[in-house]
């Protein structure tokens, strides 16, 4: 399926979870979090929140910033 | 040194000097700047994976290595709506319930929407969020928001990034009598002396980032911004002589020779 991640186009395998994509994306998910069509999904829920074909995600992390 | 610790958010530090992460050239002058600071309380961002500088790793690393408390930001949010989620997404990632809360209203000068700050200062407030409003000099507007609960207020000395001061040292005066909860000044500092009038004028703390990062040499400015804190603590305890209109000698005329 064809996701949106961080504003890019991005194929998963059908069925994955925001859990696998974040180890796709991340070496480790220490201070990661995730928003999923603009929701936030919190880290305890990324293994049982299914992606779907269209979702646009976004993955954050620790950025300098004042 | 310089009396009372700095209670802030139910927790006590020894330094009253905040140091945002932005602006800095890379991560091993921003490790130095920080140390050399000796603040314990940090600002980071939120910011998609791999993008934003930092955002490819490290900073978390560098933070922990350097022993400070970590407190994210909203930067760049220009909604109530977006600033609560941007909020809720870092206590995820972070594993802190402190917010800077931002939610600028205009672009160029980057200074708050006060409405939308206040309804999200609110929103968090009732989920259990440390707030920490960075807010405009507005005396009103900074007892609203420690109203609602939040747990300082941080007011604008001028625009961020500008390195102006404090344009209207009164009203500083002004927001620090009218609220309970600490006063962190916080942006427009351009160098040591308006950190110095910051807490000469009475305040608790003073949060600063590009005064640092963009310096020439911010690992000294650091040094320079460590040290104005504590002089400007230290001279607004002392308490100041008058200000007069002509002079007074501090040599005695007793005793002056006859030549």
């Amino acid at each position: 399926m064809e996701l949106t991640v961080n504003g890019a186009g991005r194929s998963v395998a059908a069925g994955a979870s925001v859990a696998d994509l974040v180890r796709d994306i991340v070496a480790q998910p220490r201070g990661v979090a995730v928003a999923v069509n603009g929701e936030v999904v919190p880290r305890t829920g990324w293994p049982a929140r299914a992606l779907h074909d269209g979702d646009r995600v976004e993955v954050l992390t620790a950025a300098q910033g004042g | 040194m310089s009396g009372v610790p700095f209670e802030l958010g139910g927790e006590t530090f020894t330094s009253r000097l905040i140091l945002g992460t932005g602006g800095a050239a890379n991560l091993h002058v921003l490790e130095q700047a920080i140390r050399a600071s000796g603040t314990e309380l940090v600002t980071v961002a939120l910011r998609r994976v791999g993008t934003a500088p930092g955002s490819t790793g490290g900073l978390l690393e560098l933070l922990d290595r350097c022993g400070v408390r970590l407190l994210p930001n909203t930067a760049g949010c220009h909604t109530a709506t977006e600033a609560v989620k941007v909020a809720r997404l870092a206590r995820d990632a972070f594993d802190t319930d402190w917010v800077k809360l931002e939610v600028i209203g205009d672009e160029r000068t980057l200074l708050p929407d006060g409405v939308e700050l206040l309804r999200a200062a609110e929103e968090l407030v009732s989920y259990g969020f440390t707030v920490l409003p960075y807010t405009s000099d507005d005396p009103v507007l900074a007892c609203r928001l420690a109203d609602v609960g939040c747990a300082a207020v941080m007011p604008a000395g001028s625009p961020i990034g500008s390195g102006l001061g404090i344009g209207n040292p009164h009203h500083i005066r002004l927001i620090r009598q009218g609220v309970d909860v600490p006063v962190i000044l916080d942006a427009g500092i351009g160098t040591a002396s308006d950190a110095a009038l910051a807490m000469e004028l009475g305040c608790d703390g003073v949060l600063l980032a590009s005064a640092v990062t963009r310096a020439a040499d911010p690992v000294a400015m650091a040094t320079a911004m460590r040290y104005a804190v504590e002089a400007g603590r230290l001279a607004a305890q002392a308490g100041r002589i008058e200000r007069r209109f002509h002079a007074l000698a501090s040599t005695p005329d007793e005793g002056r020779p006859e030549l």
